[in-house]
C-alpha cells in the first residue's frame, strides 16, 4: 500500500471545474495507471483521493495537489504521464510521489493578481493598494457556513503583497496564508471595494503560483 | 479565452458548461476545414451531452475530412441573460467562435418541448429565424430527431430536415451543400436538390391547402418534390459507427455512465409508443461488437458504469449471455451494468444475479396500465402475474423499491382501470410481503402517472387527449384509492401534457403560435423552471388558434393529417388496423413470434432480422 500525491496544474478550462467534478474527472483517469485506489471500509465504500487545498472555481493554479491512496506498493514514477493521456484541456499531471510531508506543514499559498482597469488604471493604484494592504486590520463581509454575513479581519492572514501598474493593470504577488484559516486572494477585491472604491477593479484573475511551508520553503 | 466570456464565467451556475475543452472534444486546424457545422441540442449541455445520437452524428461528421462538427447547447437563464447583456452571441464550445457564419447549423430535436429553444438558440446566434428571411446558402438550417417525424411546427424556421438514422443522410446532406457552395448555387437550387436526397423533406417546397373547419384539405408537393419523404435508417448495426471514443464532459451531466447500444427498434408494438413504430425494424448489433465495443468505451473514458441501452434492453436475444462476457472485465475494472427499459415479462432471477452485485436500489417496471383489459388495449402484453413474479425475484434478491409507472386517460380507460393501479400497487405490496428476504427496511413502492399524449404515426394518432378537468379527476379518484403509506403517488404536471399534446399534432399553423409564444419569454419550455402555459394560452388566443382542435379532437380515419408527406416505413393501413384492434381489446404478437405485415421490412428489403 502506498500514499501517493500528485502535483497538477489546472488552467483555461479547467479553471472552471468544480471540486467535485475535478474528483470525478481524476477518478476516470485513474484506470489508466492500472492503480488499484484503496476505498474506504464500511456500506458504501467511497475511494480514499484528497484534494489538498481546494481551488475556488475560476481560479488558475500551477501547483495543486492531489493525495490518494492506492493498494500496490510504488513510488509513483510513470503514474504522471499515463494519466495525461486522459485529460481535459487545462488539467496536467506533473508529477506524482510518495507523499511523506503531512499536509498540516502547508501554511501559506503564493498567488499571481491581475487587476484590470477598463477604463485605465487610476494614478497611483500600485501605491495605494499596497499600502491598504499593509494595514493592521482589514474588515469585510463574508459569508459563514450558516449563510449568514459576518465581518473578518483579514490583515492577519495577508503576509506579503508586491503590486506594480501593468499596460491598463495592477499586477503582482501575494503571499497569504493557506489554511487554519486560509484567504481566497479573490477578497482582496472586497478589501479594495470597502476601503478605496474608487480603486475597485473591473475584473479580477488569481492564479495560485506556489505553496509554502510556515518557514517559507516549497511545500511538497 | 474570450474576454468578455471570463467575465461572466464567475456569475453563472455551472459555468464549466460553456466552455468545452473535454477529453476528445475535436480540435481541427481551421486552415484545413471547409464546412463548419454547429451541431445543436434544443436543451441544456447536461441533456444534450447525455444523448447517444448526438455523439454519433458527432463522430460521424468529424470522421468527414474537411468538416469541422462543433457542439452547442442552449444556455441556462443566467448564461443566457448574461450573454445578451454582454453582446456574446450563441457559439460553439470546441472552437468558441460565434455560429452566426457557420455553413450548417443543425438541430437534434428529440421532443416538441424543445420546439421553442430552436427560436431562442437562432435569435441568440443572430441567425433570422424564418427559413424564408435566409436568402443564401449559408447558413443552412436543418434539424433531425424523433420529433422530426411531424416537423410542421417547425416548418417555417428549418430549411430542411433529415429524416430517421442520420448516419448515412447526414453526410450526404453535408456532402451535397459542400458541392452547392463550390459550385456557386442557389439556396433554392440546393433545396431542390437535396429534396431529391431519400429521407430529405425540405417544408418549403410542400403547399398546405386547408379546409375551412381547419382540417388539411390537401398537401401538395413542389418541384418535383417527393409526395412521401420515408425515413432513412442503418440496415447493418455491425457495419454502423459506434463512438467508442466520445467526448468525456468534465462536468456532472445526466447519463454520466458509457451507453452501450445493443439494437435499434423494438419487437413489442405497444400502440401508444411512438419510438416503437418509428424506430423499427428490430436490428441487433451482434454481441462480440457490444462486448468489444463496450470494453473499449469504458477502457478510453475510465467510467464505472455502463448502461446497456435500447428501447426494450430484456429483449436483446443474448442479453444474458452479453452480459458473462462482460462479467470478468467489469468485475477487474469495477464497473458496474445498468439496465434500463426491463420488461415485467422476462426479467428472471439469473438477470438479476447479472445485475447490481453491490448496491441494490430500485427497479421500475412500466406496466402501463391497472388492468389486464386495458394492457390488451394498449397491447402491451404483460400480465398482472409477470408483474407479480418480477417484483417477487426482486423482493427475493434483496431489493426493497420498486417504481411503477401508469398512464391515465389511455383510449378507452374507466374509472376501474384507474382504480386497476391501486390495486395492483396493493399487490405488489403483498408480493413484497410473501416473498421479501429482509424484511427490517420495509419497502417503497412508488405508482407514477404520466397524462397520456397520443403522438404522430401510432395507432392511437386519431385519438383526442382526455380534457385536463377528466384527467384531474382521475388523478384524484386514484390518489383517494390508495391508503396505504408504503405507496407513494407522483402524478404528472397535466399542463405540460396538453401543450405536449397541442404541439406534438400540430401542423405549419403552429409556427406563429410558437414564435410567439417565444417572443413573450418561451425558451427552455422543457424545464418547470421556464414552463408557462398562459404564456402558450395568449399565444393562441393572439393567433386565433384553438389549442383543443389538436389536443382533444376525434379524428376520422382519411383525414390528412399534417405529416402525411412523411412515413416511418410502417403504412397507415397497419397503424388503423392496430387502433381497430385496440378497440377491441385485441393483442397482437410481437415481430419475433410472427411478423404483424407492419410495412416497416421494406427498408431492410424484405425480412427483418429479429
Amino acid at each position: 500500500m502506498s500514499k501517493l500525491r500528485l502535483l497538477f496544474i489546472k488552467e483555461a478550462q479547467a479553471a472552471y471545474i468544480s471540486h467535485l467534478d475535478l474528483l470525478r474527472t481524476f477518478q476516470r483517469s485513474f484506470p489508466r495507471t492500472e492503480l488499484e485506489i484503496k476505498h474506504s471500509q464500511g456500506f458504501h465504500p467511497h475511494p480514499i483521493i484528497s484534494i489538498v487545498l481546494p481551488l475556488p472555481v475560476g481560479q488558475s493554479s500551477d501547483c495543486e495537489l492531489l493525495d490518494f491512496e492506492v493498494t500496490q506498493t510504488t513510488d509513483g514514477s510513470g503514474i504522471a504521464e499515463k494519466l495525461n493521456t486522459g485529460m481535459p484541456c487545462g488539467l496536467r499531471v506533473l508529477d506524482c510521489y510518495e507523499a511523506v510531508r503531512p499536509v498540516r506543514e502547508l501554511a501559506l499559498l503564493r498567488a499571481d493578481l491581475e487587476l484590470d482597469y477598463d477604463n485605465g488604471v487610476p494614478e497611483g493604484a500600485a501605491e495605494k493598494l499596497t499600502e491598504l494592504f499593509g494595514r493592521e486590520e482589514l474588515i469585510i463581509q463574508k459569508r459563514t457556513k450558516r449563510k449568514e454575513l459576518a465581518d473578518v479581519d483579514i490583515a492577519p492572514m495577508i503576509h506579503s503583497v508586491e503590486l506594480r501598474e501593468e499596460e491598463g493593470k495592477v499586477c503582482g504577488t501575494v503571499v497569504v496564508q493557506a489554511q487554519n484559516p486560509g484567504l481566497n486572494p479573490q477578497l482582496l477585491e472586497k478589501a479594495i471595494a470597502n476601503y478605496l472604491p474608487e480603486l475597485t477593479p473591473d475584473f479580477v484573475r488569481v492564479r495560485r503560483k506556489e505553496l509554502l511551508d510556515a518557514a517559507g520553503k516549497v511545500f511538497r | 479565452m474570450d474576454k468578455r466570456l471570463e467575465r461572466i464565467l464567475p456569475r453563472v451556475q455551472k459555468p464549466a458548461r460553456y466552455v468545452g475543452g473535454e477529453y476528445n472534444a475535436i480540435i481541427k486546424d481551421k486552415a484545413e476545414v471547409d464546412t463548419r457545422i454547429a451541431f445543436c441540442f434544443p436543451d441544456t449541455y447536461e441533456i444534450g451531452m447525455s444523448n447517444l445520437g448526438m455523439r454519433i452524428l458527432y463522430g460521424v461528421m468529424n470522421n468527414m475530412p474537411g468538416v469541422w462538427c462543433e457542439r452547442v447547447f442552449a444556455p441556462w437563464g443566467d448564461m443566457e441573460e448574461e450573454m445578451r447583456k454582454a453582446g456574446i452571441p450563441l457559439f460553439a464550445l470546441e472552437s468558441g467562435d460565434p455560429i452566426t457564419n457557420f455553413d450548417i447549423v443543425a438541430f437534434s430535436v428529440g421532443y416538441e418541448m424543445a420546439f421553442p429553444a430552436i427560436l431562442n438558440m437562432l435569435d441568440l446566434a443572430g441567425i433570422p429565424l424564418h427559413a424564408a428571411e435566409r436568402k443564401e446558402l449559408t447558413p443552412l438550417v436543418i434539424a433531425g430527431g424523433t420529433a422530426m417525424y411531424n416537423a410542421e411546427p417547425i416548418a417555417d424556421f428549418v430549411d430542411l430536415v433529415s429524416l430517421g438514422e442520420g448516419e448515412d443522410l447526414t453526410e450526404e446532406i453535408v456532402e451535397l451543400h459542400r458541392r452547392a457552395r463550390r459550385e456557386g448555387w442557389s439556396k433554392d437550387a440546393f433545396l431542390r436538390a437535396a429534396a431529391k436526397l431519400d429521407g430529405v423533406y425540405v417544408p418549403s417546397l410542400y403547399d398546405i391547402k386547408y379546409r375551412e373547419d381547419g382540417q388539411i384539405e390537401e398537401i401538395i408537393p413542389l418541384d418535383g418534390a417527393p409526395i412521401q419523404v420515408t425515413k432513412r435508417i442503418v440496415r447493418d448495426m455491425d457495419k454502423s459507427y459506434f463512438p467508442v471514443k466520445t467526448i468525456v464532459p468534465s462536468t456532472e451531466i445526466v447519463q454520466d455512465r458509457v451507453m452501450l447500444e445493443l439494437f435499434r427498434g423494438c419487437i413489442r408494438g405497444c400502440r401508444f409508443c411512438q419510438a416503437g413504430y418509428v424506430y423499427r425494424p428490430v436490428r441487433n448489433r451482434s454481441r462480440d461488437l457490444c462486448a468489444q465495443y463496450g470494453v473499449e468505451s469504458c477502457n478510453d473514458s475510465g467510467y464505472q458504469e455502463m448502461t446497456l441501452a435500447s428501447l426494450s434492453t430484456s429483449d436483446y436475444p443474448q442479453l444474458t449471455e452479453l452480459c458473462d462476457q462482460l462479467e470478468d472485465f467489469c468485475a477487474a475494472r469495477h464497473v458496474n451494468l445498468s439496465l434500463p427499459s426491463l420488461r415485467a415479462d422476462n426479467f428472471s432471477m439469473s438477470l438479476m444475479q447479472r445485475l447490481a452485485k453491490g448496491r441494490k436500489t430500485g427497479l421500475t417496471f412500466a406496466p402501463e396500465a391497472g388492468t389486464q383489459r386495458l394492457r390488451d388495449v394498449i397491447n402491451k402484453n404483460v400480465t398482472e402475474e409477470d408483474i407479480l413474479q418480477s417484483c417477487r425475484t426482486a423482493f427475493a434478491g434483496g431489493y426493497n423499491a420498486v417504481k411503477l409507472y401508469f398512464m391515465l386517460g389511455l383510449p378507452t380507460e374507466t374509472d376501474e382501470d384507474v382504480l386497476g393501479i391501486a390495486d395492483l400497487a396493493a399487490r405488489v405490496m403483498h408480493a413484497w410481503r410473501e416473498s421479501a428476504t429482509n424484511k427490517n427496511r420495509g419497502v417503497r413502492i412508488t405508482v407514477s402517472t404520466s397524462w397520456f399524449v397520443p403522438k404522430p404515426h401510432t395507432a392511437f394518432q386519431w385519438e383526442p387527449q382526455i380534457s385536463k378537468e377528466e384527467y384531474e379527476r382521475r388523478v384524484a379518484l386514484l390518489r383517494e384509492a390508495i391508503k396505504t403509506k408504503t405507496v407513494t403517488y407522483n402524478w404528472h404536471d397535466s399542463d405540460t401534457s396538453f401543450l405536449e399534446a397541442v404541439l406534438a399534432r400540430g401542423d405549419r399553423r403552429m409556427g406563429r403560435v410558437l414564435e410567439t409564444a417565444w417572443r413573450k419569454g418561451a425558451k427552455l419550455d422543457a424545464w418547470e423552471e421556464y414552463f408557462s402555459l398562459s404564456r402558450w394560452l395568449e399565444a393562441f388566443d393572439e393567433c386565433g388558434i384553438d389549442p383543443h382542435f389538436y389536443a382533444n379532437r376525434q379524428r376520422e380515419r382519411g383525414e390528412v393529417m399534417p405529416w402525411a408527406m412523411i412515413s416511418s416505413g410502417v403504412s397507415e393501413g397497419y397503424l388503423w388496423r392496430e387502433r381497430e384492434r385496440a378497440f377491441a381489446a385485441e393483442t397482437t404478437p410481437d415481430c419475433r413470434t410472427h411478423c404483424n405485415g407492419c410495412g416497416a421490412n421494406r427498408l431492410v428489403g424484405g425480412k427483418c432480422d429479429v
